[in-house]
């Protein structure tokens, strides 16, 4: 990108034309922004606060980890660390991260729209979710809780002595402001695409959303009544739950995986919608196979709203829902495989270079065929038994958490950075970071996958001698990773100050995002656009930002 | 936008768009009403099944009467609020606040007999968490119908309350000519979201009232 600096025009020097971060200053310009960019700005800042706080949890259980005898914590705090370390990722980071900052950022702005369709209800889920996070935090500062991020029935009812009230009502709070996303989302797209986008001309990031809105919609209010009864339980102790009232605890674990085993593809299906977007881009080639990428998110978010029993094989469900909710997981792999092969497809003969999103997108296909296949393993009803509760679990959910929708995430960040802060990221700095965070990764969760096989079970402080090794290794890669996470810190925050301006399109890419300059105007568009081409239309375009 | 519809927010193209935007929000709000009742709903259908005996003693408990009472107040409200709606839509204001007035007293009506029901409840000492003292045969399993009782029709109470507070600012605003044609979309999507609340007590009313008849 040597030359991107004498690329850029002086119409569209950020310095001097006023853009939707120029517009106002001051801290009230910000928190009453209706604005869908300064909103996800605002989401960004308070996602990557949440994932370091979720990533020092994880530092202390790997440091404990580093010994058999697990020395450096007690057994009662390891589980407040890996329950902290889960909630916190999971609801608080991996949930909104890409709906709620790319897309936020770039719904709009694809579909040729001036905002979203309901800009004060989109500031509305922000500050929900700034309320459930807060409680979140309050209940970790005043002592964790210790149920597992699963909040598993009758512990989490009776038992736990631990700040479970916070946490869940935390929890229930945030679901709102995936809602509401998920509701702005299905809206926006279905009123408010631009004269000539059709549905088969839209961007397929914007598919991906979709389906993931329908599971916003869908499955989170489910776990807010779930969450409700729980509390209702633990406050009134009314025995819905419990057993010795007449209650059932495998309900509490229905409720909670038909939410969150949807959840699961919440957190991939906008990362699998990243990638496609920017394969064919550094390929510079259509996708192959648009229609087959479309409706595989849509059969994903069907699909998986009929696999969650496959968390309850050993929970006491009959032999034959643990069957049928085996074949039904196997069924789900499908579509996840269409879109694996439709992009290698689409890399075949593509020119391809690797820019660093396109080295992250690479990375997530790599890593989401691993987490992919091993949950193949984890769906067979026999294997499961054998696997069930180990570090293969946690290696196989790490694999598309942090390998998949993580790595989907920054590869994101990257591609549309320009476009967000109006500025160039230092493309060497980010290479090296998106290698070490590859090989971090891989360096962290590889072991686990033989340590479960082994044998070693998840949610314990210590273990066996013999695991040792494999643990040092674990835990050295995890402190890679920790560094290849803050290297982008350091340089996207300097390039918002000192890197060089961006031009409207420094990738050469399709997609109206492009057609307006970076950083946008309040009003994304200075004429509403029209679109006549497809999306992708990449074989005409020539390959001129290099 | 130059004959400059102050009706139309700066993100939308036309009245259309934004009228069709605001209905389709609702509809979307009602479905994971659904999904949230629906939780509610399957807990109650595992525990009918597994305990019929008891849900059939439970639903003695509940009176019938009371609940009939209210099952008649509310549809009758859903027929005012209809009426408000078309009224609204011809831009006879006045008659639409009428009608949602009417709305709003039969709402309260319905809440004022739904706080009788459980001042009923905590005087038989049936109300579980605070003095529920039942003791005959699966007092426990009838602990569990009352419990959803008071879960499932203390949740559409919060949702009727929700509807009073929409309803009272939609007066408000019709008073004041804020929702005259072609504005009158929030009326429109309040309709919406009130039939729902009706709708709700309508499988709510049998499901827990009429177990036992139903046997």
């Amino acid at each position: 990108m040597s030359a991107t600096a004498a690329r850029v025009l002086p119409h569209e020097d950020s310095g001097t034309r006023e853009h939707y971060l120029n517009v106002r200053y001051g801290l009230k310009s910000w928190l009453l922004t209706t604005d869908h960019k300064r909103i996800a700005l605002l989401y960004l800042m308070s996602i990557t606060a949440m994932f370091f706080v979720g990533g020092a949890f994880a530092v202390v259980m790997r440091l404990n980890l580093l010994t058999p005898e697990g020395q450096l914590v007690s057994a009662e705090s390891y589980n407040k660390l890996f329950t902290m370390h889960g909630l916190i990722m999971v609801f608080f980071f991996l949930i909104p991260s890409i709906p709620a900052v790319l897309g936020n950022f770039l719904v709009p702005l694809m579909i040729g729209a001036r905002d979203v369709a309901l800009p004060k209800i989109n500031l509305l889920s922000w500050y929900i979710f700034i309320t459930g996070g807060t409680l979140a935090l309050v209940s970790a500062i005043t002592g964790g809780v210790d149920t597992g991020c699963t909040f598993y029935t009758p512990f989490s009812t009776t038992y736990s002595n631990t700040h479970v009230m916070p946490m869940a009502i935390g929890v229930f709070i945030t679901g709102f402001s995936s809602i509401l996303t998920g509701l702005n989302f299905i809206v926006t797209m279905h009123t408010m695409r631009a004269p000539g986008l059709t549905w088969f001309r839209m961007p397929l990031f914007l598919w991906s959303l979709y389906a993931t809105s329908v599971i916003f919609v869908l499955g989170t209010p489910v776990l807010a009544i779930s969450l409700l009864a729980l509390g209702a339980e633990r406050m009134f102790h009314v025995g819905i739950f419990d057993p010795n009232l007449g209650g059932d605890p495998l309900l509490f674990q229905h409720l909670f995986w038909f939410y969150s085993h949807p959840a699961v593809y919440v957190m991939i299906l906008p990362g699998m919608g990243v990638v496609s977007e920017i394969i064919p881009c550094f390929a510079r080639k259509r996708i192959f196979g648009y229609g087959f990428v479309a409706f595989s998110s849509v059969a994903i978010a069907v699909i998986s709203f009929l696999v969650w029993g496959h968390h309850m094989f050993v929970s006491g469900q009959s032999v034959y829902a643990g069957l049928i909710f085996s074949v039904l997981s196997y069924l789900v792999a499908i579509p996840s495989a269409i879109k694996v092969f439709n992009w290698t497809s689409t890399l075949y003969k593509g020119t391809v270079t690797y820019e660093t999103p396109m080295l992250y997108a690479l990375g997530f296909i790599g890593l989401f065929t691993i987490g992919g296949l091993t949950g193949l393993f984890l769906a067979a009803l026999a294997v499961d038994v054998h696997v069930h509760d180990t570090y293969f679990v946690i290696a196989h959910f790490h694999y598309i958490m942090v390998g998949g929708m993580v790595m989907a995430y920054l590869g994101g960040i990257h591609y549309w950075w320009p476009k967000i802060s109006g500025r160039l990221y230092p493309e060497w700095w980010a290479r090296l970071s998106a290698l070490v965070v590859f090989l971090g990764f891989n360096l962290t969760f590889f072991p686990q996958f033989i340590l479960g096989y082994l044998g070693m079970p998840r949610r314990y402080h210590a273990y066996p001698e013999e695991f040792q090794i494999l643990n040092v290794m674990s835990t050295a890669g995890a402190s890679i990773l920790g560094v290849g996470y803050l290297i982008p810190l350091v340089y996207l925050a300097w390039s918002i100050r000192y890197g060089p301006p961006a031009p409207s399109n420094p990738w050469n890419a399709t997609g109206l995002e492009w057609q307006t300059p970076s950083p946008p105007p309040t009003e994304n568009f200075e004429t509403t656009p029209v679109v006549t081409e497809e999306a992708y239309a990449y074989e005409t375009r020539p390959l001129s930002y290099v | 936008m130059s004959e400059a519809h102050a009706a139309v927010a700066h993100q939308f193209e036309g009245l259309e768009q934004q009228r069709d935007a605001a209905t389709l929000a609702m509809w979307i709000f009602l479905v994971t009403e659904v999904m949230f009742f629906g939780g509610l709903f399957t807990g109650y259908a595992i525990y009918r099944a597994s305990y019929p005996e008891a849900f059939a003693a439970g639903s003695r408990l509940c009176e019938v009467n009371l609940g009939a009472i209210n099952t008649v107040v509310l549809i009758t409200s859903s027929f005012t609020m209809a009426l408000a709606v078309r009224a609204a839509a011809a831009g006879r204001s006045r008659a639409a606040i009428v009608c949602l007035v009417l709305t709003l007293g039969l709402g309260a009506t319905f809440l004022g007999i739904k706080f009788l029901e459980y001042a009923h409840k905590y005087e038989e000492h049936i109300v579980p968490g605070l003095n529920f003292t039942y003791s005959g045969p699966s007092a426990r399993q009838i602990e569990l119908f009352i419990c959803f009782y008071f879960g499932m029709t203390g949740l559409h109470a919060l949702h009727m309350i929700i509807g009073l507070v929409v309803v009272t600012v939609m007066v408000i605003f019709t008073a004041r000519g804020r929702l005259a044609p072609p504005k009158d979309t929030p009326i429109e999507i309040t309709g919406l979201y009130w039939h729902f609340v009706d709708i709700v007590w309508i499988f709510l009313f049998p499901l827990l009232y009429l177990v036992d008849v139903h046997r």
